[in-house]
Protein backbone atom coordinates (compact mmCIF):
# COMPACT_ATOMS: atom_id res chain seq x y z
CA UNK A 1 0.00 0.00 0.00
CA UNK A 2 0.70 3.46 -1.23
CA UNK A 3 2.07 5.69 2.02
CA UNK A 4 0.92 9.31 1.95
CA UNK A 5 3.52 11.48 2.07
CA UNK A 6 3.65 13.52 6.12
CA UNK A 7 2.85 16.84 4.53
CA UNK A 8 -1.03 15.35 3.42
CA UNK A 9 -1.71 14.05 6.92
CA UNK A 10 -1.15 17.45 8.35
CA UNK A 11 -3.32 18.82 5.48
CA UNK A 12 -6.11 15.79 6.65
CA UNK A 13 -5.65 17.03 9.89
CA UNK A 14 -6.12 20.56 9.49
CA UNK A 15 -9.68 19.82 7.30
CA UNK A 16 -10.81 17.86 10.21
CA UNK A 17 -10.20 20.32 12.76
CA UNK A 18 -11.69 23.69 10.83
CA UNK A 19 -15.25 20.93 9.89
CA UNK A 20 -15.31 20.47 13.53
CA UNK A 21 -14.94 23.98 14.70
CA UNK A 22 -17.63 24.85 12.26
CA UNK A 23 -19.93 22.39 13.30
CA UNK A 24 -19.54 24.21 16.65
CA UNK A 25 -20.50 27.49 15.10
CA UNK A 26 -23.33 26.20 13.57
CA UNK A 27 -25.17 25.39 16.51
CA UNK A 28 -24.06 28.70 17.84
CA UNK A 29 -27.72 30.87 17.35
CA UNK A 30 -28.40 34.75 17.92
CA UNK A 31 -29.51 35.74 21.00
CA UNK A 32 -31.74 38.50 19.92
CA UNK A 33 -35.20 37.97 17.94
CA UNK A 34 -34.79 36.98 14.66
CA UNK A 35 -36.63 37.43 11.47
CA UNK A 36 -37.01 34.83 8.91
CA UNK A 37 -36.75 35.60 6.24
CA UNK A 38 -35.31 39.11 6.92
CA UNK A 39 -36.16 41.68 4.55
CA UNK A 40 -34.92 44.93 3.18
CA UNK A 41 -34.64 47.24 6.68
CA UNK A 42 -37.09 50.32 5.02
CA UNK A 43 -34.32 53.07 4.52
CA UNK A 44 -35.00 56.79 4.99
CA UNK A 45 -33.14 60.45 4.54
CA UNK A 46 -33.59 62.82 7.14
CA UNK A 47 -32.15 65.83 9.58
CA UNK A 48 -28.67 64.43 10.57
CA UNK A 49 -27.88 65.45 14.21
CA UNK A 50 -24.19 66.61 12.83
CA UNK A 51 -25.14 68.94 10.13
CA UNK A 52 -25.75 66.57 7.00
CA UNK A 53 -28.75 64.81 6.02
CA UNK A 54 -28.54 60.94 7.42
CA UNK A 55 -29.93 58.22 5.20
CA UNK A 56 -29.79 54.59 6.25
CA UNK A 57 -27.96 53.63 2.87
CA UNK A 58 -25.14 55.91 4.04
CA UNK A 59 -24.05 53.11 6.59
CA UNK A 60 -23.52 50.09 4.03
CA UNK A 61 -20.88 47.88 5.21
CA UNK A 62 -21.20 48.97 8.61
CA UNK A 63 -24.12 46.98 11.31
CA UNK A 64 -26.62 49.65 12.04
CA UNK A 65 -28.34 49.59 15.42
CA UNK A 66 -31.49 51.29 14.88
CA UNK A 67 -33.62 53.04 18.16
CA UNK A 68 -36.31 54.90 18.14
CA UNK A 69 -37.04 57.31 21.08
CA UNK A 70 -36.46 61.32 22.46
CA UNK A 71 -34.09 63.59 24.35
CA UNK A 72 -36.63 64.05 27.15
CA UNK A 73 -37.32 60.92 27.70
CA UNK A 74 -36.62 59.96 31.31
CA UNK A 75 -36.48 56.56 31.58
CA UNK A 76 -36.10 54.44 28.33
CA UNK A 77 -34.14 56.02 25.96
CA UNK A 78 -31.00 56.96 28.38
CA UNK A 79 -30.83 52.95 29.48
CA UNK A 80 -31.25 51.81 25.64
CA UNK A 81 -28.39 54.52 24.83
CA UNK A 82 -25.78 53.49 27.98
CA UNK A 83 -25.93 50.26 26.71
CA UNK A 84 -25.44 50.76 23.44
CA UNK A 85 -22.11 52.43 24.21
CA UNK A 86 -21.13 49.47 26.30
CA UNK A 87 -21.65 47.70 23.37
CA UNK A 88 -19.58 50.03 21.17
CA UNK A 89 -16.67 49.63 23.71
CA UNK A 90 -16.51 46.27 24.29
CA UNK A 91 -16.44 45.79 20.54
CA UNK A 92 -12.85 47.47 20.68
CA UNK A 93 -11.52 47.78 17.39
CA UNK A 94 -14.75 46.37 15.50
CA UNK A 95 -16.34 49.20 17.09
CA UNK A 96 -15.84 51.32 14.25
CA UNK A 97 -18.08 49.11 12.06
CA UNK A 98 -21.19 49.62 14.53
CA UNK A 99 -23.05 52.34 13.36
CA UNK A 100 -25.70 53.78 16.27
CA UNK A 101 -28.59 55.89 14.51
CA UNK A 102 -31.14 57.37 17.70
CA UNK A 103 -34.60 58.67 15.37
CA UNK A 104 -36.41 61.17 17.00
CA UNK A 105 -40.32 60.19 18.02
CA UNK A 106 -40.62 63.92 19.36
CA UNK A 107 -39.51 66.13 16.02
CA UNK A 108 -40.67 68.78 18.06
CA UNK A 109 -38.55 69.25 20.76
CA UNK A 110 -35.73 67.48 19.22
CA UNK A 111 -33.86 69.72 16.49
CA UNK A 112 -30.69 68.68 15.21
CA UNK A 113 -28.61 70.19 17.67
CA UNK A 114 -30.10 69.30 20.47
CA UNK A 115 -29.78 65.61 19.23
CA UNK A 116 -26.34 65.81 19.16
CA UNK A 117 -26.04 67.61 22.45
CA UNK A 118 -27.98 64.55 24.13
CA UNK A 119 -26.41 61.74 22.23
CA UNK A 120 -22.90 63.28 22.83
CA UNK A 121 -23.36 62.65 26.63
CA UNK A 122 -23.50 58.64 25.63
CA UNK A 123 -21.18 58.53 22.74
CA UNK A 124 -19.62 61.23 20.42
CA UNK A 125 -20.38 58.58 17.07
CA UNK A 126 -23.97 58.43 17.68
CA UNK A 127 -26.08 59.76 14.98
CA UNK A 128 -29.29 61.04 15.42
CA UNK A 129 -32.21 61.85 12.93
CA UNK A 130 -35.18 64.57 12.72
CA UNK A 131 -37.30 65.61 10.58
CA UNK A 132 -41.11 66.28 9.33
CA UNK A 133 -43.83 64.69 11.50
CA UNK A 134 -45.17 63.08 8.29
CA UNK A 135 -41.91 61.70 7.35
CA UNK A 136 -41.24 60.10 11.11
CA UNK A 137 -44.50 59.23 11.21
CA UNK A 138 -44.04 57.08 8.00
CA UNK A 139 -40.75 55.45 9.44
CA UNK A 140 -42.40 54.52 12.22
CA UNK A 141 -44.87 52.61 10.16
CA UNK A 142 -42.76 50.59 8.05
CA UNK A 143 -41.11 49.32 11.40
CA UNK A 144 -43.84 48.55 13.51
CA UNK A 145 -42.89 51.17 16.11
CA UNK A 146 -45.44 52.58 18.18
CA UNK A 147 -45.12 56.26 19.48
CA UNK A 148 -48.01 58.14 21.41
CA UNK A 149 -47.82 61.73 22.92
CA UNK A 150 -49.25 61.61 26.72
CA UNK A 151 -48.96 64.31 29.45
CA UNK A 152 -46.14 64.03 31.73
CA UNK A 153 -46.52 64.16 35.51
CA UNK A 154 -43.02 66.30 35.30
CA UNK A 155 -44.65 69.45 34.69
CA UNK A 156 -41.56 70.83 33.10
CA UNK A 157 -41.53 67.99 30.86
CA UNK A 158 -45.09 68.94 29.63
CA UNK A 159 -45.34 65.70 27.97
CA UNK A 160 -43.95 62.27 26.97
CA UNK A 161 -43.61 60.07 24.19
CA UNK A 162 -44.31 56.36 25.06
CA UNK A 163 -42.61 54.54 22.44
CA UNK A 164 -41.48 51.17 21.07
CA UNK A 165 -38.21 50.16 23.04
CA UNK A 166 -36.71 47.66 20.84
CA UNK A 167 -33.36 48.58 18.59
CA UNK A 168 -33.30 47.25 15.10
CA UNK A 169 -29.95 45.15 13.95
CA UNK A 170 -29.29 45.91 10.43
CA UNK A 171 -26.33 43.90 8.60
CA UNK A 172 -23.81 45.36 6.38
CA UNK A 173 -26.05 44.65 3.14
CA UNK A 174 -29.35 46.67 4.81
CA UNK A 175 -31.07 43.83 5.59
CA UNK A 176 -33.24 43.99 9.01
CA UNK A 177 -32.55 41.10 10.45
CA UNK A 178 -32.35 41.14 14.21
CA UNK A 179 -34.65 42.90 17.03
CA UNK A 180 -33.35 43.51 20.68
CA UNK A 181 -35.72 43.70 23.07
CA UNK A 182 -35.50 46.51 25.39
CA UNK A 183 -33.67 45.39 28.62
CA UNK A 184 -30.69 43.10 26.97
CA UNK A 185 -27.20 42.98 28.79
CA UNK A 186 -24.43 44.42 26.20
CA UNK A 187 -22.65 41.42 26.32
CA UNK A 188 -25.63 39.65 24.55
CA UNK A 189 -26.54 42.62 21.83
CA UNK A 190 -21.82 42.52 21.23
CA UNK A 191 -22.39 39.15 20.60
CA UNK A 192 -25.05 39.63 17.55
CA UNK A 193 -22.80 42.45 16.30
CA UNK A 194 -20.26 40.82 16.23
CA UNK A 195 -21.82 37.73 14.81
CA UNK A 196 -23.50 40.17 11.85
CA UNK A 197 -20.23 41.17 11.41
CA UNK A 198 -18.99 38.11 9.97
CA UNK A 199 -21.72 37.72 7.80
CA UNK B 1 -39.87 -17.85 52.34
CA UNK B 2 -40.58 -15.80 54.92
CA UNK B 3 -37.23 -13.80 54.98
CA UNK B 4 -37.86 -13.35 51.16
CA UNK B 5 -40.48 -10.89 51.49
CA UNK B 6 -38.40 -8.04 53.12
CA UNK B 7 -35.47 -8.62 50.70
CA UNK B 8 -38.03 -7.80 48.16
CA UNK B 9 -39.26 -4.89 49.88
CA UNK B 10 -35.86 -3.21 50.16
CA UNK B 11 -35.28 -3.86 46.71
CA UNK B 12 -38.74 -2.13 45.51
CA UNK B 13 -37.43 0.83 48.26
CA UNK B 14 -34.34 0.95 46.54
CA UNK B 15 -35.46 1.06 43.17
CA UNK B 16 -38.30 4.02 43.75
CA UNK B 17 -35.24 5.82 45.45
CA UNK B 18 -33.05 5.52 42.90
CA UNK B 19 -35.77 6.70 40.56
CA UNK B 20 -36.60 9.71 42.51
CA UNK B 21 -32.66 10.68 43.15
CA UNK B 22 -32.54 10.01 39.28
CA UNK B 23 -35.52 12.64 38.35
CA UNK B 24 -34.14 15.04 40.98
CA UNK B 25 -30.69 14.74 39.93
CA UNK B 26 -30.64 14.33 35.94
CA UNK B 27 -31.33 18.34 34.09
CA UNK B 28 -33.94 18.18 32.13
CA UNK B 29 -33.72 17.82 28.33
CA UNK B 30 -35.85 18.45 25.60
CA UNK B 31 -35.59 18.71 21.86
CA UNK B 32 -36.74 21.72 20.87
CA UNK B 33 -37.56 25.24 23.30
CA UNK B 34 -40.10 26.82 20.46
CA UNK B 35 -43.18 27.35 21.20
CA UNK B 36 -44.91 28.34 17.55
CA UNK B 37 -47.78 30.57 17.11
CA UNK B 38 -49.33 31.11 13.88
CA UNK B 39 -51.20 33.83 12.88
CA UNK B 40 -54.04 32.40 10.23
CA UNK B 41 -54.43 33.72 6.55
CA UNK B 42 -57.22 36.01 6.77
CA UNK B 43 -57.15 37.29 10.24
CA UNK B 44 -57.12 40.64 9.06
CA UNK B 45 -60.07 40.35 6.71
CA UNK B 46 -61.91 38.73 9.41
CA UNK B 47 -61.54 41.35 11.44
CA UNK B 48 -62.38 44.31 9.53
CA UNK B 49 -65.09 42.20 8.71
CA UNK B 50 -66.36 42.80 12.23
CA UNK B 51 -65.68 39.10 13.48
CA UNK B 52 -64.16 38.11 16.34
CA UNK B 53 -60.79 36.63 15.18
CA UNK B 54 -58.60 36.00 18.60
CA UNK B 55 -56.46 33.12 17.40
CA UNK B 56 -53.47 33.86 20.05
CA UNK B 57 -53.74 33.81 23.61
CA UNK B 58 -53.66 36.65 25.35
CA UNK B 59 -51.44 35.79 27.82
CA UNK B 60 -48.51 33.13 26.73
CA UNK B 61 -46.21 31.08 29.41
CA UNK B 62 -42.74 29.95 28.66
CA UNK B 63 -40.17 28.51 31.08
CA UNK B 64 -36.72 28.87 30.75
CA UNK B 65 -34.27 26.59 29.77
CA UNK B 66 -37.37 24.41 28.36
CA UNK B 67 -39.99 26.24 26.19
CA UNK B 68 -38.35 29.73 26.46
CA UNK B 69 -38.39 30.72 22.60
CA UNK B 70 -41.28 32.38 21.07
CA UNK B 71 -41.88 31.84 17.27
CA UNK B 72 -44.64 33.59 15.34
CA UNK B 73 -45.00 33.17 12.02
CA UNK B 74 -47.58 35.33 10.42
CA UNK B 75 -49.64 33.85 7.50
CA UNK B 76 -51.98 36.43 7.20
CA UNK B 77 -52.25 38.53 3.99
CA UNK B 78 -51.32 41.95 5.87
CA UNK B 79 -47.98 42.78 7.93
CA UNK B 80 -48.91 42.12 11.98
CA UNK B 81 -47.54 44.15 14.69
CA UNK B 82 -45.19 42.17 17.74
CA UNK B 83 -43.25 43.06 20.07
CA UNK B 84 -43.51 45.69 19.28
CA UNK B 85 -42.46 45.06 15.69
CA UNK B 86 -43.64 44.16 12.04
CA UNK B 87 -43.86 40.43 10.70
CA UNK B 88 -44.32 40.53 7.20
CA UNK B 89 -46.35 38.12 5.61
CA UNK B 90 -45.11 34.88 5.20
CA UNK B 91 -42.37 35.64 7.65
CA UNK B 92 -41.55 34.27 10.86
CA UNK B 93 -39.92 35.86 14.00
CA UNK B 94 -37.84 34.18 16.90
CA UNK B 95 -37.33 35.64 20.09
CA UNK B 96 -35.51 34.36 22.94
CA UNK B 97 -36.31 35.00 26.23
CA UNK B 98 -33.13 35.04 28.86
CA UNK B 99 -34.96 36.48 31.76
CA UNK B 100 -37.70 35.07 34.00
CA UNK B 101 -40.19 38.17 34.16
CA UNK B 102 -43.59 39.23 32.63
CA UNK B 103 -43.58 41.05 29.18
CA UNK B 104 -46.37 43.49 27.65
CA UNK B 105 -46.53 43.45 24.61
CA UNK B 106 -48.14 45.29 21.45
CA UNK B 107 -49.71 43.19 19.09
CA UNK B 108 -52.19 43.76 16.35
CA UNK B 109 -53.29 39.63 16.11
CA UNK B 110 -55.49 40.65 19.32
CA UNK B 111 -58.61 42.26 19.25
CA UNK B 112 -57.24 44.05 22.99
CA UNK B 113 -53.76 44.93 20.89
CA UNK B 114 -51.83 43.71 23.31
CA UNK B 115 -50.36 40.40 24.90
CA UNK B 116 -48.41 38.94 27.76
CA UNK B 117 -45.54 36.52 27.51
CA UNK B 118 -45.41 35.17 31.39
CA UNK B 119 -41.39 33.77 31.35
CA UNK B 120 -40.89 31.69 34.57
CA UNK B 121 -38.05 30.19 36.00
CA UNK B 122 -37.03 26.58 34.80
CA UNK B 123 -36.40 23.94 36.90
CA UNK B 124 -33.10 23.81 38.08
CA UNK B 125 -32.67 22.71 41.74
CA UNK B 126 -33.27 18.90 42.19
CA UNK B 127 -36.91 19.56 44.65
CA UNK B 128 -38.28 21.87 41.38
CA UNK B 129 -36.85 19.40 39.29
CA UNK B 130 -38.91 16.26 41.05
CA UNK B 131 -41.60 18.37 40.93
CA UNK B 132 -41.45 19.18 37.27
CA UNK B 133 -41.46 15.43 36.34
CA UNK B 134 -44.24 14.85 38.62
CA UNK B 135 -46.27 17.09 37.23
CA UNK B 136 -45.85 16.19 33.47
CA UNK B 137 -45.93 12.40 34.43
CA UNK B 138 -50.15 13.20 36.51
CA UNK B 139 -51.13 15.38 32.96
CA UNK B 140 -49.83 12.23 30.72
CA UNK B 141 -51.66 9.77 32.64
CA UNK B 142 -54.73 12.08 32.61
CA UNK B 143 -54.39 12.25 28.95
CA UNK B 144 -54.28 8.89 28.45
Amino acid sequence: MRRLPRGSWWALVSVLLTAAMNVGCQGESYRSGVFDPPRQAPDFELEGSHGAPIALSNYRGKVVALAFGFSHCPRICPVTLSRLAEVDKSLGGLAKDLQVVFVTVDPERDTPGRLREFLGFFDADFRGATGESSKLDALQHAYGVVANRVLSEDKKLKYEVHHSTSIYLIDKQGVLRLLVPFGEPAEDIAHDVKRLLDT
Amino acid sequence: MKLGIPRIRWWILALVSSGILCAALVPLQVESRDVLFEIPAGTWAKRRAGVDAEILPSEIRLVLGLSDILVLKNLDEVPQIFGPTLIMPGQSFRLPFNVASEYQFECTAHASGQMKVIVAEGPTTPWSRLRFRAQHFATRVVSL
